[in-house]
């Protein structure tokens, strides 16, 4: 059932522990929101979920594989900045995204033709046709985000983590983008962890929402304890868990 | 108005541009003036006319004994030295370079090594050079190598490393590995900087070539001044020195016109 499972993950960088105690399941096509303070460690624990660094204790499990020692295809990821390569065109930028694991990198002849093709159908769908052959640079921030998601979407990853993908974004973009990822999302049916910010934008978007904070603190060593999700939400429902209870179970209902 | 904020109007600026070259340009004259009024026979600042005809002379006039125009047979030896070396230093300066910037391993065998080696006086080696490789025109090409490539790596490196995390990690979840990030997303991005960097250095590259052809040489732009100071033929020293700030300038402008034209991105991103 459980598709990603962290099991009692700790990390930390000498002295400093960053986050502890650490334990999640999460199902197959579940959006998971992460928020907490600044510092809190809710963007080291995307970075180990993306096996860009290995926790100090514990593992992450993707279906039950292996753990990961380094990003791969598995790990799809945007970031708030330099997700996409601005020395490439847009179309090259989605071709990118099929190309990088064979042996050069590149596509040649009837297999690039393909494969622009392919990328073209993509920027369609994302509404980016219209600047295909632009660099990213002359792109807006929402387009550029957009496209970051759609690149690394092409890749077909297991899971896909969003590292505060809106938070350069204005309110309006931002709201757009929302929409966009919520119908990517139920058409991919992609597991998807996203930290952000703004709570607001957590509970619409996430199934969960996770919440990273200290629960031990040592004022004479602040730096001594970790942080680790001292709160599950069921953010279903615009968060109010329960008002649809008795669809499901209606032996529930006073008689 | 503050003066930090009043700005030439375009005549103004194109007047401004102008003035130093006019100044020195004049103070020369004068200075020539003076010595040529007190002894004709003066060779230490020779008129401009004598500059122009002497010019004129070695740009066009073949040698009496061979017939060969001296100037360009110069020229050519001269920056024939000047771009293997300065090609075989950005060839190598970039493998080395990259690999510095992308492998830890690497880095940790080379980076101080290269920095050490970037404080060795590349003119102290140049007898080590000769004798060595002889006094031909490899010595010379190696000059030119061993003075700029240990600066050129130190900046590309660094480079590499200022490329963003972000992207290099985005790379790997695209499946790439470490030889296709190399090809793909380092070089594209390494190369303007390169061109950059071999702009800064060429300033270096000519003085080591000028320098390596003053010790040891039968042609080239350094040899031939070196050999005409002999005779104090300011003339054809005056006009050697222009020719090569004009080649030197001309040069750099080709490469920062081909550095735009060939990455349109790096433009937009400014």
């Amino acid at each position: 059932m459980s598709f990603v499972s962290v099991t009692d993950v700790w990390q930390r960088y000498g002295a400093r522990s960053i986050i502890e105690r650490v334990n999640l399941e999460v199902a197959e096509g579940e959006f998971v929101s992460i928020v907490g303070a600044s510092g809190c460690g809710k963007s080291t624990f995307l970075r180990l979920l993306l096996a860009d660094e290995t926790p100090s204790r514990g593992e992450i499990r993707i279906d039950g594989g292996a753990p990961a020692r380094e990003p791969g295809r598995e790990r799809g990821v945007v970031f708030q900045k330099y997700s996409v390569f601005p020395h490439m065109t847009v179309r090259d930028n989605i071709v990118a995204a099929e190309s990088f694991s064979r042996g050069l990198g590149r596509f040649f002849g009837a297999k690039l033709r393909a494969a622009r093709a392919r990328a073209d159908e993509t920027l369609e769908r994302i509404g980016l046709a219209h600047v295909a052959g632009n660099y990213p640079a002359t792109l807006s921030g929402g387009m550029q985000q957009r496209l970051a998601i759609g690149q690394a979407l092409t890749a077909r990853p297991r899971i896909l983590l969003l590292d505060e993908p809106f938070g350069a974004l204005d309110p309006g973009t931002r709201i757009a983008m929302h929409d966009f990822l919520t119908e990517l999302q139920a058409d991919t049916q992609m597991t998807v962890f996203m930290v952000t910010h703004d709570l607001s934008e957590g509970f619409k978007l996430g199934d969960r929402v996770l919440v990273f904070d200290k629960p031990r603190w040592d004022p004479h060593a602040p730096e001594a304890f970790g942080a680790t999700i001292t709160y599950d939400f069921d953010a279903r429902d615009e968060g109010v868990p329960f008002q649809h209870i008795l669809d499901e179970y209606p032996r529930l209902a006073a008689h | 108005m503050r003066l930090i904020n009043r700005r030439p109007a375009r005549p103004m600026a194109v007047f401004l541009a102008a003035l130093p070259f006019v100044a020195v340009g004049v103070a020369y004259w004068i200075g020539s003036e003076i010595r040529l009024s007190a002894n004709p026979a003066d060779k230490l600042l020779p008129a401009p006319e004598t500059i122009v005809a002497t010019a004129k002379q070695l740009f066009t006039e073949g040698d009496r004994r061979s017939g060969q125009i001296l100037l360009w047979a110069d020229t050519l030896a001269s920056l024939r030295r000047l771009f293997l070396g300065v090609g075989l230093a950005a060839a190598l300066a970039t493998t080395i370079g990259v690999l510095i910037g992308m492998l830890p391993y690497v880095r940790r065998t080379l980076s101080d090594f290269v920095a050490v080696l970037s404080m060795v006086p590349p003119l102290a080696l140049l007898p080590i050079l000769f004798i060595v490789f002889g006094l031909g025109e490899t010595s010379k090409v190696v000059l030119i190598v061993v003075g700029i490539t240990p600066f050129i790596i130190r900046d590309l490196s660094q480079r590499v490393l200022d490329i963003p995390h972000e992207e290099i990690v985005k790379a790997q979840t695209l499946g790439a590995s470490t030889g296709v990030i190399a090809l793909r997303v380092v070089l594209p991005k390494i190369i303007p900087r390169l061109i950059q960097s071999v702009r800064l250095s060429l300033g270096a590259a000519w003085l080591f070539l000028i320098a390596a052809e003053a010790v040891a040489a039968e042609s080239g732009l350094g040899y031939r001044i070196f050999l005409v100071r002999r005779y104090l033929a300011m003339d054809i020293i005056l006009t050697y020195v222009i020719w090569i700030t004009l080649l030197a300038f001309l040069i750099d402008w080709a490469l920062k016109a081909a550095s735009r034209a060939a990455f349109p991105w790096l433009e937009e991103s400014l």
